[in-house]
């Protein structure tokens, strides 16, 4: 079958060895794994392409080492109906460089009043709901949207926060907003909600999915949930992982997003609960916006960090380096965990399956160049950084989707 | 010292011997300003931008007197609150005060560290004139140099600071300031206008305001805005008088010549009783003179590295601080 894994090593058949015409891929010391899946993206089509295209978006991806993502539905207008989500399935399509499962909001223009067609929706491709970017507040309309995704096989995908803790706060509320006389927003403003959620996936048999977890007490919550039984996954992000609210010390707008940058002892539980599988899978939350809405003021500028071009490295720099993860415990919460927790098959580099690979060099170390990124967003705290696991080549379907200038190729 | 640097952010970024150089420069100056003719050449060829993107009138008022009293051009920019994105004209500001080559910005802005973003944006020395509610340096500076006049000095007094912690900018430049110089600094105020983990700075938290006022050298009683507020904070004026109004009764348990300040406008009879206002305690107008002395000791060490051509005296900081700044500050006469 074309672009599919024919198989690894001995196993795959001796006609496919043997076949003079294929390239020959030569990357000695790197790693072959299934392709990265990144569960949380905002692609910003359609709408906001000043910020970002689903073209560019799915370029920075494959840059990443990421053949999967799956894209937030708060563009302008939100994908909140059918022809919306197939609009972003055929650009994905026409740009070619990674699968693009949408996520459709769980309310009507993202209000938090009106339910969408969630079953029209899901038979249109949408592989989740949320309304992210923005809680679903109202519990009855979680309880609702619970149920009927319960029947379908969907996670409803919860941007845990509660609006009114939040306030206008724009950093994490501790000794440094203190200080730096900034709004906080407390870590209970994300707990809260994520045990409201708890109780209505308890209440309903839905599956909540915890997207950007950045508090231990949410942390707690969801652990004790899962042992009940409950049906609630989650994710972080790898900035929650390398940095603290310290970071925002200069007022550099660059560390601004929501959920913000917690306390070192948050940073300590969210690693725990990655080793204990707490938080199932790892995502990146790739947030662009121009230049210009990031180049001011801290409280102006957007909330939200570009993440896929970065994600790798900063994951194998904060959880595989320190040993709390082995190479494949890391890569498993980047590929089978976050596809599981859609639902989706794949991950894996079994025979027959369509070849998603991604080659990269644990060892390799690179600089981060914000200038060098294909996503149009460039709003990285991580400029200048130095980090392992520089992504060789990403194939998507048998066809190569990036590969390092470096690498070395030759035909048989 | 302070000579060296290009801005002043804020007091947490300044050693005890920066402020107590701007404490001794601000002295000088406020002699200039008991003169017939308050007037030094000092800023001469010099352009000053008062940028107040929030609305002011004594902060503005005491820059731009100060800025006149050493002799700068001055220009004034204010604005509040437009309908354009206010990073965005934060960003066209800065490249507009590049074009019109300015020397030094004294900026107020809603947003903390917004000074900071045109300092790094910009050659300009540039000067925190109050940022959201992170800093007010030039106004910590002027209440401590008001509490130098009056009490000699700063190290081992006992000095109580009243009010809504959370949201005030003068409160951190002051605790900052005071703690620098030795001073023991016990806050005191609604629970909800109360930062988290404020003992950090260094200060005590009084369970009351009377528990704050007890033997104190010096109270200052900070401006209550609840309309600012979220309305979730407090209930209500009348019920903040009541429980954390500085009046004459409660002043009573403070040492018997304490200072009373306030940083104005002032609220009477909600956070300060007015018998305490216009009582013999209070400093409240000295402030308001002190400021202009302080400002143009900001203005004029900052300057230190700013001169245009050779109209300007080469005097920098070191001179002034070695000299005292008499022989550098020319009396007009």
């Amino acid at each position: 079958m074309d672009g599919a894994i024919a198989g690894l090593g001995e196993d795959a058949p001796a006609d496919v060895r043997s076949n003079r015409a294929a390239e020959v891929i030569q990357a000695p010391g790197s790693v072959i794994c299934p392709g990265l899946v990144d569960i949380h993206v905002h692609l910003r089509e359609p709408g906001q392409e000043e910020k970002e295209t689903i073209e560019s978006g799915t370029r920075a991806a494959a840059r990443g080492g990421f053949t999967t993502v799956a894209c937030m539905p708060n563009t302008a207008p939100p994908l909140d109906d059918r022809p919306r989500i197939e609009y972003v399935i055929r650009r994905a399509r026409e740009s070619g460089h990674a699968r693009v499962h949408p996520i459709a909001a769980v309310t009507r223009g993202q209000m938090g009043e009106a339910l969408t067609e969630i079953e029209d929706l899901v038979q249109a491709g949408a592989v989740a709901v949320s309304d992210d970017g923005k809680p679903v507040r109202n519990a009855e309309i979680m309880r609702r949207a619970l149920q009927l995704t319960r029947a379908l096989g969907v996670p409803v995908i919860q941007h845990a926060e509660d609006p009114d803790l939040k306030g206008d706060g724009v950093m994490h509320e501790g000794w440094t907003s203190t200080r730096l006389g900034m709004k906080g927003i407390p870590d209970a403003a994300e707990s809260v909600m994520v045990a409201r959620d708890a109780l209505l996936a308890e209440l309903t048999g839905g599956h909540v999915h915890v997207a950007h977890v950045s508090a231990g007490r949410s942390v707690d919550i969801i652990r004790k949930a899962k042992a009940r039984g409950i049906r609630m996954t989650a994710e972080t992000a790898p900035h929650y992982l390398v940095l603290t609210d310290e970071a925002v010390e200069g007022f550099d707008p660059r560390t601004k997003m929501n959920p913000p940058l917690r306390s070192a002892k948050d940073r300590d539980t969210l690693i725990e609960a990655i080793v204990d599988g707490t938080i199932d899978c790892l995502a990146t939350d790739h947030a662009p916006h121009t230049e210009i809405e990031k180049d001011s003021d801290f409280d102006s500028a957007p909330f939200g960090i570009v993440g896929l071009e970065t994600a790798l490295g900063l994951y194998i720099k904060a959880l595989v380096e320190p040993k709390h993860l082995s190479l494949p415990e890391l890569i498993l919460r980047l590929t089978v965990n976050p596809l599981r927790v859609l639902g989706l098959p794949g991950g894996t580099l079994e025979a027959g399956q369509p070849a998603d690979v991604t080659v990269f060099d644990p060892a390799r170390r690179w600089t981060v160049r914000a200038a060098e990124f294909a996503s149009m967003g460039r709003n990285t705290p991580f400029e200048g950084w130095e980090l392992p696991g520089r992504v060789a080549l990403t194939m998507l379907g048998g066809r190569v989707t990036y590969r390092a200038a470096a690498l070395e190729t030759s035909a048989r | 010292m302070i000579g060296t640097r290009k801005d002043l952010l804020g007091l947490e970024d300044l050693s005890a011997d920066e402020i107590v150089s701007i404490l001794d420069t601000a002295r000088t100056f406020r002699e200039v300003l008991d003169r017939p003719i308050p007037k030094v050449p000092s800023l001469r060829g010099l352009t000053a931008a008062n940028l107040f993107f929030e609305a002011s009138t004594r902060t503005r008022l005491s820059f731009e007197l100060a800025e006149k009293r050493l002799s700068a051009d001055t220009v004034n920019f204010q604005t509040s609150g437009s309908s354009v994105s206010k990073g965005e004209s934060l960003k066209d500001t800065a490249r507009n005060i590049e074009a019109m080559g300015i020397h030094l910005v004294v900026i107020r802005h809603q947003s903390s560290g917004a000074p900071h973003y045109l300092a790094r944006n910009l050659d300009a020395g540039v000067i925190n004139a109050g940022d959201g509610t992170h800093e007010h340096p030039t106004q910590g500076l002027l209440d401590i140099f008001t509490i130098r006049e009056r009490r000699g000095s700063i190290a081992g007094l006992r000095v109580a600071i009243i009010g809504d912690i959370m949201h005030s900018r003068v409160a951190r430049s002051n605790i900052w300031g005071l703690i620098k110089l030795g001073a023991s600094v016990t806050v005191a105020g609604p629970p909800t206008m109360m930062p988290l983990e404020v003992e950090r700075f260094g200060v005590s938290v009084a369970r009351s305001v009377d528990e704050a006022i007890e033997g104190a050298d010096v109270v200052n009683i900070l401006r209550i805005q609840l309309e600012r507020q979220r309305s979730t904070l407090y209930s209500s004026l009348r019920e903040y008088a009541r429980v954390y109004g500085v009046t004459g009764e409660r002043l009573r348990r403070a040492k018997p010549d304490v200072t009373v300040m306030h940083p104005g406008p002032m609220n009477r009879g909600v956070e300060i009783a007015q018998d305490v206002a216009d009582g013999k305690h209070s400093v409240i107008l000295e402030q308001v003179t002190n400021g202009v002395a302080v400002r143009m000791a900001v203005l004029y060490l900052l300057a230190g590295h700013k001169a245009p051509d050779e109209s300007v005296p080469e005097t920098p900081a070191t001179e002034t601080q070695k000299a005292h700044g008499e022989p550098s500050l020319h009396p007009r006469r």
